[in-house]
């Protein structure tokens, strides 16, 4: 019952808006409709089904479905469900999409494996599929590859997936913060910011200014290296970039990690306005030395690259920058680099959690007093839990210094914490593999999703006429304009995640009991520090 | 820092006059909010993100009013008392608007996670933060809302006394004409009213109060109608005195207050309307005075800045005292 009626509730609503007009230019609507009417009757389909097959004459039918082997079990009903939604969509007269097919072909294959093949299958099927994504996009009819993503109206573009990428780093990082050690950092970007400054520091003309001049195996072209300043290759300027964020992340953590959670969630806070502020100011006449070059930014970054010698003996690409082939290009080089240095991320992540350390951050979130009382030293092992989220952010932000071959200060502001911050909730606190669906998720919706969306909205179901458009209200000339309203949609994300499934999307099995009891006043300060 | 403040005294003493009644009247608009920070916190150790964006939705509200329900309009400056009657008029509405507004974002938000970890209902009140913003974009949209200049506008206000070359006008006066029997009222309701006491002793134990028969739930709600309210009252004052409000208003200035009732002493009702004057003289010295200062640029870098290094060395504020054991 509980079920029956919000499902009748939507699937009238849809209808009662098409049969008013609204629809008629989607017949996807009806199809969702539809799916979505199945899908909450499911309990009903299936009853009436065993029902109707004993009115058939076929006896006992349950009991004999029972007693198939475990893999026709498993195999039968998808296609079963698969074989109904076909049927409705040719009904409804949505031709299936061949793309789509052999993405669904794929993934029922792998629910068909066993558990212990799939472990390994699913995430490697994932990444073949991202990595060979740029031959895919980049064609100029990709739509003849990836079918047309209903409502979204299409897949995301090369930089939305390489600022999907960079937030996914980010949301692991915060993740080591959040989920593992439990503390509540909102001031993640200022970690972004100084990475990215890192690399601008190290790897443009910025310090020219002042005479200094130093070059170890960059890749800028040779006008940009006469000019002066710190070029260092760009997987020297990574590393420098976490280390560097990483020994601000200690700094700022040693004072401050003494306090209790939301005090330290309110610092953070501090730092995370603090840090944008001080880039945007740190100029001349702000600082008396340019230091992060003001509102303009400093601009340009060297572009990655593996150097000629690698380049003559390897064949790896000299500068990226130089690369257009049709596929393999700089996107494309940028994008797979990006992927590296996730999957590095990802195995960190892994690592640190199955660690010693990652357990005792595991025991200081679910109970500090206990686990000082096994002996955690408790301020040590926090300072990690922040350098390490730290280190990985500051890599995020070289990246991104790097992709954009500039820094600006305007990319940078608090609403960034809180993005990466709800992306972690909603892919679940503690889960690596959550995170990243969440931040994929949430990234593509605040590049191309709500805009697409929007569009889809106003072309479909309002049929408005964009010249009396007001463009900066949500809502005027019965058109919608909900990419004003980006955070508004986070914040409601985190509000609904919060009071209907703390523990995320994916949850960490460890955390399933975290939400459901509650805990005892904790002191200001930690006396055992 | 008193030599810098002493030696722009000295300078330039017309100055540092006007400024420091400005910071005074700046600083009773962060107490209304601070306190309303600080009750909250008193009650339910709950640090209240959105309480900022109640206060820019009182703002509006009152915007509203004056705009469409009295007529006024951004061409011309109203007449006195058209104007009393808008303030008025509005500060009753945005106060019961912002009260019922806060006693339901309680209700629905904070009172399902009363007994969760308590980074739940923090990054719920973040959240709650961002849809209130967002709320007064699909109300009002992105632009900010302009009221004319006008008798209690910023610099406008017609002159009542002089004390040597420091003028006191107006805009200035009215600010605390407001805030004053407002505070008084709430001294009022926290020292000598049975709701007030039964706000104390929720605030200073919860299960105790439960069991000499105060209704818990009841309390906190009634304690968030007063803070709402509270917000409310700034948002009208801020409206009528700064004269624009956008939706992204409420999100800084919320912060400031939070800062000053950090630096009174969180929970702690005299205390956050020290730090709330403090803050707002801080503010305004930096902005205002020529001598070596900062500048505007670094505001909030220093009010952060401040906020830090109280939470790191005193955490307990000024005033000490976490529970509010007086008015």
């Amino acid at each position: 019952m509980r079920r029956v009626v919000p499902a009748l509730l939507v699937a009238g609503l849809l209808l009662g808006l098409a049969w008013a007009g609204i629809f008629h230019r989607s017949p996807e609507l009806y199809l969702m409709a539809a799916v979505v009417l199945v899908v909450f009757l499911s309990g009903i389909v299936r009853a009436s089904f065993w029902t109707g097959l004993e009115r058939a004459g076929v006896r006992d039918p349950q009991r004999r479905w029972l007693g198939q082997r475990p893999l026709v079990q498993r195999a039968v009903p998808p296609l079963v469900i698969a074989g109904l939604v076909i049927l409705l969509a040719w009904a409804a007269g949505v031709a299936p999409d061949s793309a789509l097919l052999v993405l669904l072909a794929i993934t029922y294959v792998l629910y068909l494996l066993p558990r212990r093949v799939r472990r390994f299958a699913v995430p490697l099927t994932v990444f073949a599929l991202v990595v060979a994504y740029p031959f895919f996009i980049q064609q100029t009819d990709y739509q003849r590859f990836l079918f047309n993503v209903p409502v979204f109206n299409a897949f995301p573009s090369m930089d939305t997936m390489l600022s999907m990428i960079i937030f996914a780093m980010m949301a692991i990082g915060l993740n080591m913060v959040v989920g593992y050690a439990g503390l509540l950092d909102l001031g993640y970007v200022a970690f972004y910011a100084i990475g990215a400054y890192t690399a601008a520091w190290l790897a443009s003309p910025h310090f020219a200014a002042y005479g200094i001049s130093f070059d170890v195996g960059s890749v800028a072209e040779k006008p940009i290296l006469q000019v002066g300043g710190i070029h260092l290759t760009i997987w020297l300027v990574l590393i420098a970039a976490g280390i560097l964020t990483a020994l601000v992340g200690v700094i700022i953590g040693l004072p401050t990690l003494r306090l209790r959670g939301d005090y330290l969630a309110i610092v953070t806070l501090g730092f995370g306005e603090i840090l944008p502020q001080v880039a945007r100011n740190g100029d001349r006449d702000g600082l008396g030395f340019d230091l992060t070059g003001g509102p303009p930014g400093i601009n340009p970054v060297d572009p990655p690259g593996f150097g000629h010698w690698l380049n003559a003996h390897v064949g790896l690409p000299a500068s990226y920058l130089r690369e257009q082939g049709t596929y393999v290009n700089f996107v494309t080089l940028m994008f797979w680099t990006a992927l590296a240095l996730l999957l590095l991320t990802i195995f960190c992540s892994i690592r640190l959690r199955d660690s010693r350390l990652g357990r005792a951050w595991i025991a200081i979130r679910e109970d500090e007093t206990a686990a000082a009382a096994m002996g955690i030293p408790l301020m040590r092992t926090k300072t990690w839990a922040y350098a390490s989220g730290a280190f990985f952010g500051g890599i995020a932000g070289a990246w991104f210094a790097t992709i954009k071959t500039g820094v600006f200060p305007d990319d940078f502001f608090f609403n960034i914490s809180i993005l990466v911050l709800s992306m972690v909730i909603l892919g679940g606190m503690g889960n690596v593999w959550g995170v990243i669906a969440g931040a994929a998720f949430l990234e593509y919706l605040n590049l191309e999703g709500i805009s697409n969306f929007n569009g889809w909205m106003n072309d479909h179901v309002l049929v408005c006429d964009p010249n009396k458009q007001n463009p900066s209200s949500v809502i005027s000339g019965g058109c919608l304009n909900a990419p004003l309203v980006t955070f508004g949609i986070y914040g409601a994300i985190i509000v609904l995640v919060m009071l209907l499934r703390p523990q995320g999307l994916f949850p960490e099995r460890r955390r399933k009991l975290e939400f459901e009891t509650g805990v005892h006043d904790t002191p200001i300060q930690d006396e055992t520090a | 820092m008193v030599v810098w403040l002493v030696v722009n005294l000295v300078k330039t003493p017309s100055d540092f006059g006007r400024i420091l009644l400005i910071g005074i009247s700046q600083g009773a608009l962060y107490a209304l909010v601070a306190l309303g920070y600080t009750l909250v916190y008193g009650i339910l150790e709950l640090i209240n993100f959105a309480h900022g964006d109640v206060f820019m939705l009182g703002g509006m509200i009152s915007a509203t009013i004056a705009l469409q329900g009295f007529g006024l309009s951004t061409q011309e400056t109203p007449a006195l008392g058209i104007l009393v009657a808008a303030m008025l008029v509005s500060l009753v509405c945005a106060m019961a608007g912002c009260g019922l507004l806060n006693m339901a974002i309680e209700r629905i938000a904070y009172k399902p996670l009363r007994n969760a970890p308590r980074l739940a209902p923090l990054i719920t009140a973040i959240g709650m933060s961002f849809i209130l913003e967002n709320i007064a974009i699909v109300w009002k949209g992105t632009r900010p809302v302009n009221l004319p200049p006008n008798e209690f506008s910023a610099g406008n206000g017609g002159q009542i006394f002089r004390i040597g070359d420091v003028v006191y006008t107006w805009d200035r006066l009215f600010v605390l004409l407001v805030t004053v029997p407002v505070l008084l009222g709430l001294v009022w309701l926290v020292q000598f009213t049975r709701r007030g006491k039964a706000m104390r002793a929720t605030a200073q134990d919860k299960d105790a109060a439960a069991m000499m028969g105060i209704d818990v739930d009841r309390t906190i709600s009634f304690t968030f109608l007063v803070a709402g309210a509270l917000a409310g009252a700034g948002g009208v004052l801020f409206a009528f005195y700064a004269t624009t409000i956008s939706f992204y208003t409420g999100f800084q200035l919320g912060l400031f207050a939070f800062t000053a009732a950090v630096l009174g002493g969180i929970g702690n009702l005299p205390g956050a309307v020290l730090g709330a004057l403090l803050i707002g003289l801080i503010q305004n010295f930096n902005e205002g005075l020529a001598w070596h200062s900062p500048g505007p640029k670094w505001t909030e870098s220093i009010v952060f800045a401040i906020l830090i290094t109280i939470l790191v060395f005193r955490p307990q504020g000024l005033l000490g005292e976490r529970t509010p054991e007086g008015g």
